[in-house]
């Protein structure tokens, strides 16, 4: 356990630090300098230069990346170029939307799919497998931000269940609780159809195993074999695409927070881009990566606690 | 499950055939704004109504089905030009040091939110739909190195694997010969679930701005124009949506109908 | 009254009739042995007494046991009797147990679903069980961490932990080695015993039936063609199918004799030692000594045999010698030349040595056609035959293992098991090699295949010298087929000889318990109106 544990704390390390390597290569390679850019092209070579020393820029590359990523492990992300203030700040105020946002999605999308998943494969072939999958099929097809569109025209516009977008703050958690329904849904509903899916044909492979014709020569029923021996077994391939769901669910965020209105990291990550504000795109997106090989990190842990062929084995 | 391949194929070829036939006729220019014929709901004139350009929906949709499967299909193709061959390489080369290299490059890429990466690259390169392929196109590669080599694996310890090399046939002789024939199928399973997943990909980014710029035309951005008329005009957002939903459905139906097809063999429910 | 009565069943699925008129009957305490070819419907008749038969069957007949019939009782009644009035141990040891639990956990589960018990008596009880069955280790354990021959004693455990009336066992030592194979038959007649349990054992091996079954029942094609008490039925056969099995079983091949020559292949001290990864961070790689110091040789027109159980190194020697594998220490050499050249397996020995594999399934690209697929070893030729003379070496190929130049165009799932082991001898056979190396190659066919098969081989030895290593764990194939013999034990030849002579006079410990605990087929005798 502990060396499985090691193993998947070195390849987190290795992953964060080509991750890290890639984000600041890439606005690197952007053509014309941040400096040129906010003084813009009528500026004088002298206040040019000024600027790039005081932001840095004359540095080596070496140097700059080795500061950037102290200043990411001390959580000193830089100073935003348009802003002007901490980026730190500008996403700690705007991650409380982003991630709370997230996580209820991928709650709401577990709390659909387990369900359906059982029921569609413990029917298999009859008629509500037939409907959930049915229903699947659809999920998986629909575009989300189209299907937030539609849920504000329904709830929020004809019905008035909803505000049709914005965020009141979490000072009172049930309406900052509410106002995040509504996206949470549109994020949560192709989610779920996914892993409904997943669930059942996992579900499925696990039924066709010998193990579980031991287990109902033992006197098990059909429900009891499912429930006691294929429910735990399906989780395994179950678990990786709940880690993977968590990463869409968070990027996804940044077009849904878009349509509800939602002071979120994509509403930070879209002005910043337009601005080419890039340190901020550059920490958000280092954000998103770290946040995403996290949970991936936490997957693999949680593989172990399920499978105790890994305890022992690397 | 044939009825799912015959209305996946169906609903896949009429789609298709829109994006050939626009490239020889559509019912209107889409160039030409006639703004005191906007936004009306659809009539005999304009089957699916107009937007708040005037211009037609239908021709709109025609010409945005070509940009949809231009950009998803020439991101498979970069996703199998690439990731086949790493993945075929990986499993030849099972347990060493490259293959391994190979594989966290992948997992690396997994690990990277691929919705925040387009938005990476097209903010450094600016959005257009070349950008917008290679955006998708890169996250099509490690899906298909990762099942190329799952597939390939089993396939390394048949018999048939070890009987052709007894016979001192190479490494590569071999993944082309014997692995790549009985992986074929797999891979168009996979190609066609992951052209869906490149026209809802493709959608995304056209919609919030990063791919195909105008004039040309897209679903995703007619998607984004409609978003504040909703209310007023709710087939402009409908038309573009289920267009989206349609495409992507019976993609996914004919992926899991060919899938059916190729492996017959139905799992045995031990209960 | 008997505990178990099967009288009239009939089954099918669909539009196939499967079972036939197919009556037993099972007393306490006696042991009933189902035997048959594959296709036979053994293992379905098995499946039918336990309620478990696959959807869409529909059955005629009835299934007795003690007051109740199977064919009538609800699936919920089915429930309450599975693991409690009869219980079931399947062939497939490695995946008969869930992976995700312990061992203790899956035989207490028994137990609990039937009874209402703590869970602590029952784990209590269930680590009873496992000791009565002989199995040493904690209850904790995973199956992960057991050998094949410790799973089937869990599974067997599961099935017996309420002491049920019948017991169902369907091919219970067919994975497993001869060895294991007589322990765990030892186990289920001593259970039997106690127990005053009733037994149906279902084996396609005569030689296993004859030994432990009181009662023995032949099937053919879903029919029972003979059924009688063991002692009657051994000296008294009666039925041709019957006749015909107990004859494949002991099928004798007649080999051409060998004339002592010059040495083709030689195997000098190899070994080969696989690594495994840290149990703990820090602590020692464990080893495994896969290969410790083999020596031994092969002469021209010269048929060795290699016997030994699982894990003792055959199929890693077998790699080594077909160059698929390199060892650390020694050296292979085919007629004068390294198998292995500067790092890379030698052309010039791949031309004189071919492979016959086990699987007739797996041998063989599915998307390929048969004379492709024949055709495959010329690529090590230096000049190949094309055009005509290829299709020509193809079809004398074909028409040498008792196929048909016609056979070329087809495709492989077109053929029987037994036929695709004649194509891949075919295709062994297409460059004449001066070695052909039988990995198990006769051990997945039914008797009378295999009888078939081993009379070609020794044909092919009349026609032509031909130099072989058989490897197989079935002793009396190997000591049908082959001159000389190899027995292998942890990575080490332990001995070898004449075969005749280390099988009628084994001098190595490990060799006598080989044999030892090989069933063999007593003396038969038939019945009058069938000679």
């Amino acid at each position: 356990m502990i060396r499985y544990t090691l193993g998947r704390l070195v390849s987190l390390i290795i992953s964060l630090v080509i991750a890290s390597l890639v984000i600041f290569s890439v606005i690197e390679i952007i053509p014309g300098d941040p400096a040129s850019f906010m003084l813009g092209i009528n500026a004088r070579e002298d206040t040019l230069a000024a600027l790039r020393s005081e932001m840095g820029l004359d540095q080596p590359l070496a140097v700059r990346y080795f500061d950037w990523v102290i200043g990411l492990l001390q959580g000193d992300f830089g100073n935003s170029w348009t802003y002007k203030t901490p980026v730190s700040e500008l996403i700690s105020d705007r991650i409380w939307v982003s991630l709370p946002l997230a996580i209820y999605a991928l709650i709401l999308s577990t709390l659909i799919a387990f369900p359906a998943g059982i029921l569609a494969a413990s029917r298999r072939g009859g008629a509500s497998d037939v409907t959930i999958m049915g229903a699947t099929q659809m999920g998986v097809a629909i575009p989300n931000f189209w299907f937030a569109m539609i849920m504000v025209l329904i709830f929020a516009i004809h019905l008035r269940w909803f505000s049709a977008g914005g965020f009141p703050g979490w000072s009172n958690p049930l309406q900052g609780l509410k106002s995040l329904t509504l996206p949470a849904i549109s994020l949560a509903l192709p989610q779920a159809a996914i892993l409904a899916r997943i669930m059942r044909s996992s579900l499925l492979d696990m039924l066709s195993e010998d193990f579980i014709r031991t287990a109902r020569a033992k006197g098990l029923t059909r429900s009891q074999a499912l429930w006691r021996h294929a429910v735990r077994n399906a989780l395994i391939p179950v678990l990786t695409i709940i880690g993977l769901q968590f990463s869409f669910l968070l990027a996804g965020g940044i077009i849904i927070e878009q349509i509800f209105f939602l002071p979120g990291l994509g509403r930070l990550i879209f002005q910043a881009i337009s601005a080419r504000d890039l340190i901020v795109v550059e920490s958000v997106v280092m954000l998103l990566v770290f946040t995403v090989i996290i949970v991936n990190f936490a997957v693999d842990l949680a593989y172990a606690a399920v499978d105790p062929r890994l305890r022992r084995k690397a | 499950m044939k009825r799912g391949l015959i209305i996946g194929s169906f609903l896949s070829i009429i789609f298709m055939g829109l994006a050939f036939f626009s490239f020889i006729w559509i019912p209107y220019d889409i160039e030409t704004l006639e703004i005191s014929n906007k936004l009306k709901n659809p009539n005999l004139d304009h089957w699916l109504g107009t937007d708040h350009f005037g211009r037609d929906i239908l021709s709109m949709i025609m010409m945005g089905a070509r940009t949809s499967i231009a950009v998803a299909l020439l991101a498979v193709g970069i996703g199998v030009v690439i990731g086949v061959p790493l993945g075929l390489f990986s499993a030849a080369r099972r347990g060493s040091f490259i293959d391994e290299v190979i594989m966290r490059g992948n997992d690396l890429i997994f690990a990277f939110p691929s919705l925040v990466i387009a938005i990476l690259i097209t903010a450094v390169f600016g959005p257009s739909a070349v950008n917008a392929i290679v955006a998708i196109g890169i996250f099509n590669i490690p899906v298909f190195a990762r099942l190329t080599r799952a597939a390939a694996l089993p396939l390394w310890e048949r018999d048939f694997i070890l009987s052709a090399r007894v016979c001192g046939k190479s490494e590569v002789r071999i993944s082309i010969e014997h692995i790549l024939p009985n992986i074929t199928n797999l891979m168009i399973v996979q190609g066609t679930i992951q052209f869906s997943l490149g026209i809802l990909a493709e959608a995304s980014l056209s919609y919030i701005g990063l791919g195909a710029q105008p004039p040309t035309a897209s679903w995703g951005r007619m998607l984004a124009d409609a978003q504040t008329l909703v209310s007023i005009a709710p087939h402009v957002a409908l038309v573009p949506g289920l267009a989206i939903l349609l495409m992507v459905l019976g993609l996914n139906l004919m992926g899991d109908g060919l899938r059916d097809l190729f492996d017959p063999r139905i799992k045995g429910d031990r209960t | 009254m008997s505990l178990l009565n099967v009288k009239n069943l009939s089954l099918s699925i669909g539009s196939f009739q499967i079972l036939h008129d197919v009556s037993i009957d099972i007393q306490p305490g006696e042991i009933v042995a189902i035997t048959g070819e594959s296709g036979s419907g053994k293992s379905l008749t098995a499946l039918a007494v336990m309620g478990l038969l696959p959807h869409g069957s529909v059955m005629k007949g009835s299934i007795w046991l003690e007051k109740k019939n199977i064919l009538t009782t609800s699936e919920h009644d089915l429930c309450s009797m599975r693991g409690r009035a009869m219980g079931m141990v399947f062939q497939e040891p490695m995946t008969a147990l869930n992976p995700v639990k312990t061992i203790g956990n899956q035989v207490a589960e028994t137990i609990i679903i039937h009874e209402r018990v703590t869970k602590f008596d029952a784990n209590k009880r269930a680590a009873d069980m496992l000791q009565r069955v002989g199995l040493t280790v904690d209850p904790s354990r995973y199956p992960h961490e057991l050998s094949g021959g410790q799973r089937q004693r869990v599974v067997i455990a599961m099935a017996i932990a309420l002491r049920p009336k019948l017991l169902i066992a369907d091919e219970p030592t067919t994975a497993l080695d001869v060895t294991t194979q007589a322990r765990i038959l030892e186990l289920l007649k001593d259970l039997v015993a106690d127990f005053d349990m009733g037994l149906l054992i279902i084996t396609h091996d005569l030689a296993v039936v004859a030994e432990i079954a009181d009662k023995i029942v032949v099937m053919q094609n879903g029919c029972i063609v003979e059924a009688a008490k063991t002692q009657e039925l051994l000296h008294n056969i009666r039925h041709p199918y019957t006749k015909a099995l107990f004859n494949a079983s002991t099928h004798r091949v007649i080999l051409p004799k060998y004339i002592p020559s010059l040495p083709l292949l030689s195997v000098e001290s190899v070994a080969r030692t696989y690594n495994f990864p840290r149990k703990s961070v820090f602590g020692p790689r464990p080893k495994f000594q896969a290969l410790d110091g083999v020596s031994f040789h092969i002469s021209r027109g010269e048929r060795v045999g290699l016997v030994g159980e699982s894990g003792c190194g055959k199929s890693t020697l077998t790699r080594a010698i077909l160059g698929l594998e390199e060892v650390q220490k020694g050296q292979i050499m085919l007629d004068g030349q390294s198998v292995f050249s500067q790092k890379k397996p030698n052309l010039e020995v791949r031309r004189k040595m071919q492979v016959v594999f086990q699987d007739p399934y797996g041998s063989f690209n599915p998307r390929h056609r048969v004379d492709r697929l024949i055709a495959e070893p010329l690529h090590v030729l230096e000049n190949a035959p094309i055009g005509k003379d290829r299709d020509l070496a193809i079809s004398k190929a074909l028409e040498d293992v008792g196929l048909t130049a016609a056979d070329s165009k087809k495709y492989i799932h077109e053929f029987s098991g037994g036929q695709r082991q004649r194509i891949a001898i075919a295709r062994a056979l297409i460059i004449e090699p001066e070695l052909i190396i039988f990995d198990e190659a006769v051990s997945a066919l039914d008797v009378s295949i295999r009888a078939q098969v081993l009379d070609l081989i020794a044909d092919l030895c009349r026609k032509r010298p031909l130099a072989y290593l058989f490897i197989s764990h079935d002793l009396s194939v190997v000591r049908t087929v082959t001159d000389r013999v190899l027995v292998m034990q942890l990575g080490q030849i332990v001995e070898q000889g004449q075969t005749e002579q280390v099988f009628s006079n084994p001098q190595h410990t490990y060799t006598q318990s080989l044999i030892a605990a090989a069933p063999t087929l007593p003396e038969v005798t038939y019945a009058i109106e069938t000679i």
